[in-house]
């Protein structure tokens, strides 16, 4: 097998992840993108959505984030969540009256400022329901 | 001469508040380890953090103008003064050392002329400060981390800090909280949060040690735009949990103190009320003596 990247995920909270990994997918501003050992180094924007872990030919672990920055470099991937969630631990009915919720808020809105504010969040419960969704599809 | 009844009275008072002050003791000192705890684990991210901006920073250099956080608004006229403290007393000299620096600062900052506002976090902050400056205090959060201290706690401050600044109302942003050293040794520290400096040294470290150009996605000044808001907040957090183990720290100590005092103190009592019986036995004793003679 070929090297591995130390993949960090951190959120203010606690250090969640820390570990060897073959490769790490990260949902970055401008599209997924895959870090394998040798990675160029970048810093990018996170976008709300799933890493996954790969190990091997399996993904291993699924995690959501709420947005957040990753740092690579050729032997390491840090991912700085703001919230950090196993993919497994979201309650789906939870997350879909969030969004519900966040809706009415939307709708409620008057300022822009609000507006832009209800509307960020909706993006990350969206983006929550999605993970959901699609985890439960591939199990 | 206070009678029996009164010092047996006195001293059950006093070992009642021995209960309570080193129950006390006991709960801050819980407390205190997960405090502890809590600001060990949030160690890792600032470090992160750090890491990062001081790479941006790096490469940013000679790039000319950053964003407003960073370069600041070109002027320093007005001051805000974050002023976190304690939602409760009873925890030795933690709130009064804060709030004294944050009346030091104040004066100091109003002789030079300068203009300042006051945001203060925690009630007792408050309320020290709203005798002599009332008409500054522009805000104040009370009841932050009651339960457990979360990283939204922070984010709602950084969040009134950022609106205020995007709103022109200060130009320049400290925060004066208690750092903890030791569960007995608490140092009140102001910081700088707005505008943001890069520590010299460590933009210096990185740029010879990271060695690497990074990729931008997107791009840089998008970024850097995002990372210090979020720096802000993870400091705000930072204080913030630094804070939360002072007051633990330094409630166990004061707590420590009080149990002692009253330990003191009811051994004296009770030595003044071993006296006062024999003094009485020894009268009565006299009484009946002298009553037997005179017959």
């Amino acid at each position: 097998m070929a090297d591995k990247v130390e993949f960090e995920l951190v959120s203010p909270e606690k250090l969640l992840a820390s570990q060897p990994v073959d490769m790490v997918v990260v949902p970055g501003a401008e599209g997924d993108f895959g870090v394998l050992a040798g990675h160029a180094p970048m810093i990018s924007t996170v976008r709300p959505g799933i890493i996954e872990v790969h190990d091997g030919d399996r993904v291993v672990n699924r995690v959501f984030v709420a947005g957040g920055f990753a740092e690579v470099t050729a032997t390491r991937c840090t991912v700085l969540a703001e919230q950090a969630v196993p993919v497994t631990e979201i309650d789906r009915a939870k997350a879909e009256q969030e969004l519900k919720d966040l809706n009415e808020d939307l709708a409620d809105a008057k300022t822009d400022a609000e507006r832009q504010q209800v509307e960020a969040k909706l993006a990350v419960a969206q983006a929550k329901v999605d993970a959901v969704s699609s985890g439960a599809s591939a199990h | 001469m206070p009678s029996l009844k009164d010092l047996k009275n006195r001293i059950a008072s006093v070992q009642s508040t021995r209960k309570i002050t080193s129950a006390m003791k006991m709960v801050a000192a819980s407390k205190l380890r997960r405090a502890q705890e809590q600001a060990e684990a949030a160690r890792p991210f600032a470090e992160r953090m750090g890491r990062m901006l001081a790479s941006l920073a790096a490469n940013q250099q000679g790039g000319g103008d950053g964003p407003k956080l960073m370069t600041g608004t070109g002027s320093d006229q007005v001051h805000l003064l974050v002023v976190m403290t304690a939602d409760r007393g009873l925890c030795g000299a933690f709130n009064s050392s804060i709030v004294r620096e944050a009346r030091r600062q104040i004066q100091r900052l109003q002789a030079e002329g300068k203009t300042v506002k006051v945001l203060t976090v925690g009630r007792k902050g408050r309320d020290q400060l709203r005798r002599d400056y009332a008409p500054l205090l522009v805000h104040s959060f009370e009841e932050v981390g009651r339960r457990r201290l979360s990283f939204a706690d922070a984010d709602a401050i950084a969040a009134k800090v950022l609106e205020m600044y995007d709103a022109g109302e200060y130009d320049v942003a400290s925060i004066v909280f208690n750092r903890f050293k030791s569960a007995i040794s608490q140092i009140v520290t102001v910081q700088q949060i707005v505008p943001f400096a890069v520590p010299e040294t460590a933009g210096e470290a990185a740029s010879a040690e990271a060695g690497p150009v990074y990729e931008f996605e997107p791009d840089e000044e998008q970024i850097l735009a995002e990372l210090l808001p979020r720096n802000l907040a993870i400091q705000v957090y930072r204080a913030l949990l630094e804070n939360a183990a002072s007051e633990q720290g330094a409630r166990m100590t004061a707590m420590d103190n009080a149990t002692r005092n009253a330990g003191d103190m009811i051994s004296k009592l009770t030595i003044t009320y071993n006296r006062t019986r024999q003094a009485y036995i020894t009268k009565e004793l006299i009484e009946i003596i002298s009553g037997a003679e005179a017959v």
